[in-house]
């Protein structure tokens, strides 16, 4: 077996277990630390039922953020539907036979991936541009941008400019998933394309893609408008 | 009125986002905590010695008992949406009022000491240790949040920098920093019963002077009861209410909407006091020892009804936490949702035509309505959402001729606050306030140009004593602002209802 076939095996198994075990674990810490008292930001739902349309909204059309900044909102929802379609479109190689949203979206994923570049390149834009976002910026919000827009700029190329040998990705693809490797095709921006993916699922519960699951957790958002219906008391209540 | 030095802001033609002026805020500091007002709390008398240690243990803390400080602190992306929400930001140009740099003042130690990366790669992340330095911001700057929810509304987590700076406001408490105005109201309350340390006898008299002076003016003996047992309804209000203009009109107001509506009320000694500054200083003890209070009031007269009066915070303490701090109320009249506010009261009884109105008594008043954040933002009125927005609106329109609202983006969920709420009241911090009420003038001076409005009612204690203060510096008067209740007052018609 390549050397190279087993650094990428391990390496995605590795990744996967971090990306797993340390979402479970902001997850588990999330749902055990209490919420003392109810602070939903106001007019919020009242019911519960109320409250999973809000939070579907925000996940969906990210309805605060529109609120606030409409530029921000284009290039932000832009990137994450683009991604989503990006995302479900490599499903294709992750089952045989085909996923059939991977195969319906598979005409169109290679232009999401240049709107997901857009809309990243637009908020990229605003840390330089705007004297706000600029002051706010540390390095990590550049890396990370420069790490999407590399997976994404990689991936597109490969579509575009330098075709890799899918067959043999697939297969190697599977071979993870059954514990049965195969060779890795060794061109170079496959290689980049999947090292940097490894390091995007590696960092993921350690950085600010923790918004994530925080979104479903942040009581101005999950919590119903209801104190005086219904008495808020949380176990640990001190 | 002498004049601070300092320049009031000039109200732009239209409102501007400001340019990013460094430290342009970094000399407003509150008067900390004398040690008497410190201990009377239950925190150290002065800076303590391991002050650092301390400060991060008291975070972690925090963090252990509050999800939404968790999640907030790990989840913000830096996306800038929330950078031109602050009036503080609006009003000074400073970026550390900007409410993601403020939560980042907090933010930075929590990466450091609390998560991985800023453990390992502090400078990557923008971690950071607690440094004297970074102390003294955070005494700085998170007095320079009223708390008031508006970048909550924006952020696409709802990510609170309130909840941030009240976090930070307790650790600084913890190790010894404390914030000299709230505090010393705090330990007054819990000794008194009231924010001012009025005294029963003070109170009650006081009350019966305001009884005189209605029956003089009106010829009715309208009644301001105190300490009543067997009453049907413990009024709680802010103890600005028992004396200064305009809050007192509103307490005249809602005593004539009692007498109207035959309804036995009560004012409590032990309750004489709506406020409940332990939210300022993020305090869930304090705010909960002044929560109780509220209920022992309530069992000891034996009410069936608890009513909050005008003030915003209070009102947030009261609808979302009262129940959960100090309930359960099930020694309260079922029929009546507990507490309720009011406005509530009085727009229940106008709509059942309880009361008879004479709207052409604020006929020389072109009225606008100034939504209070903790109202607006952290509770709600009637039953439906939005009722904090609309029940006063209708109670303004039912009491008044003219009535005016501000810029669609100033008010409701967007509303801007007043520039004096979260604790920041106090003399030693007007700079901060008389620029914080920029965005407010603003949207008051287009109404003013437009409709030549020549009032803005308000329902919160602290709004009203804030807008007295800064209305002069941008060239109104200071009795432009009144309560309420006040117009409903002089609306109302007193005498016998068919
Ligand atoms: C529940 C799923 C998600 C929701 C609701 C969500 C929502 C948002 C929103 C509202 C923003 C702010 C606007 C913007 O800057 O785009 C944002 C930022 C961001 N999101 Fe997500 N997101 C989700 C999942 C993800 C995932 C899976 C990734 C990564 C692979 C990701 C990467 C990012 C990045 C990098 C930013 C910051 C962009 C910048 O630096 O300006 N998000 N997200
Ligand atoms: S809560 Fe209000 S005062 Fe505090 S940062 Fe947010 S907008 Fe500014
Ligand atoms: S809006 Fe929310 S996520 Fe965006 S910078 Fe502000 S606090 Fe952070």
């Amino acid at each position: 077996m390549p050397i190279l076939t087993v650094a990428f095996a391990l390496a995605f198994y590795a990744a996967t277990a971090i990306l797993v075990a340390g979402l479970a674990y902001k997850i588990a810490q999330y749902a055990r630390t209490p919420a003392l008292l109810k602070i939903p930001t106001t007019p919020a739902p009242l019911t519960r039922a109320g409250v999973a349309a809000r939070i579907a909204r925000e996940v969906v059309l990210f309805e605060s953020l529109f609120k606030a900044a409409k530029w921000t909102w284009l290039f932000g929802w832009t990137f994450h539907a683009a991604l989503l379609v990006v995302l479900v479109g490599h499903l294709r190689y992750f089952t045989e036979p085909v996923w059939a949203p991977a195969g319906l979206v598979q005409g169109i994923a290679p232009y999401a991936g240049l709107a997901m570049i857009a809309g990243l390149a637009g908020l990229w834009a605003r840390r330089f541009l705007v004297d706000r976002v600029r002051y706010i910026s540390a390095p990590s919000d550049h890396l990370m941008l420069a790490l999407l827009v590399a997976i994404g700029g990689s991936g597109v190329a490969m579509r575009f400019a330098a075709p890799t040998d899918v067959v043999a990705l697939k297969a190697f693809v599977l071979g993870l998933l059954y514990f049965d490797w195969q060779p890795i095709p060794s061109d170079a921006v496959l290689l980049l394309h999947l090292g940097l993916v490894v390091a995007l699922m590696a960092v993921f519960p350690f950085s600010k893609l923790l918004h994530a699951p925080g979104l479903f957790f942040s009581p101005t958002r999950n919590q119903a408008d209801d104190p005086r219906e219904r008495r808020h008391v949380v176990a640990r209540t001190p | 009125m002498a004049k601070a030095a300092f320049d009031t802001p000039r109200i732009p033609d239209f409102p501007e986002i400001p340019v990013v002026v460094e430290g342009a805020m970094g000399h407003s500091r509150p008067f900390a905590a004398a040690p008497e007002h410190q201990e009377a709390l239950g925190f150290p008398g002065r800076l303590v010695e391991d002050w650092h240690d301390r400060a991060i243990a008291r975070m972690g803390e925090l963090l252990g008992r509050s999800r939404g400080l968790r999640v907030f602190l790990d989840s913000c992306v830096k996306c800038g949406a929330c950078t031109d929400k602050c009036h503080y930001f609006l009003g000074t140009g400073d970026p550390k009022n900007m409410p993601v740099a403020r939560q980042d003042l907090l933010r930075k130690v929590y990466r450091r000491h609390f998560t991985l990366a800023g453990k390992l790669f502090p400078k990557l992340v923008g971690a950071a240790d607690l440094t004297e330095e970074v102390l003294e911001d955070w005494y700085r700057y998170f007095h320079q949040c009223s708390q008031c929810r508006r970048c909550s509304v924006f952020c696409p987590y709802g990510i609170d920098t309130a909840e941030v700076s009240m976090a930070g406001r307790e650790i600084l408490a913890s190790v010894g920093l404390g914030q000299k105005y709230s505090n010393e109201i705090i330990g007054k309350v819990h000794k008194i019963g009231n924010n001012l340390g009025l005294p029963q006898p003070a109170l009650a008299d006081t009350l019966e002077g305001l009884g005189e002076d209605v029956e003089e003016e009106t010829g009715v003996p309208v009644r301001f009861p105190l300490d009543e047992e067997g009453a049907e309804v413990l009024l709680v209000t802010p103890s600005a209410d028992f004396f200064a203009e305009p809050h007192v009109d509103g307490l005249i107001g809602y005593a004539k909407v009692f007498h109207q509506a035959g309804i036995r009320w009560t004012l409590s000694t032990r309750a004489s006091e709506a406020a409940n500054f332990g939210l300022f200083i993020g305090s869930y003890e304090n705010m909960r020892k002044v929560a109780l209070r509220v209920r022992e009031a309530a069992l000891e007269l034996g009410v069936k009804r608890l009513v909050f009066g005008e003030c915003g915070h209070a009102w947030r303490v009261a609808y979302s936490f009262l129940d959960t701090l100090a309930g359960p109320f099930d020694f309260l009249d079922p029929r009546y949702p507990v507490p309720q506010h009011v406005v509530e009261v009085t727009h229940d009884l106008i709509r059942r035509g309880a009361l008879t109105l004479d709207r052409s008594a604020n006929d020389e008043r072109r009225v606008t309505f100034h939504d209070s954040c903790n109202v607006a933002r952290a509770s709600r009125m009637g039953d439906v959402p939005g009722g904090q927005f609309t029940l006063p609106r209708d109670v303004l329109r039912a009491v008044c001729n003219h009535f005016f609202d501000m810029a669609p983006d100033t008010i409701g969920e967007g509303t801007f606050c007043c520039g004096g709420g979260g604790g920041l009241l106090t003399d030693d911090l007007v700079e901060l306030r008389v620029k914080g009420a920029l965005p407010r003038m603003q949207a008051f001076r287009e109404v003013v140009e437009r409709h030549r409005v020549t009032h803005i009612a308000a329902i919160c204690a602290i709004c009203k004593s804030q807008f007295a203060k800064v209305l002069p510096y941008y060239g109104f008067e200071m009795d432009q602002i009144l309560s309420v209740h006040q117009l409903v007052g002089d609306a109302i018609v007193l005498g016998r209802n068919d």
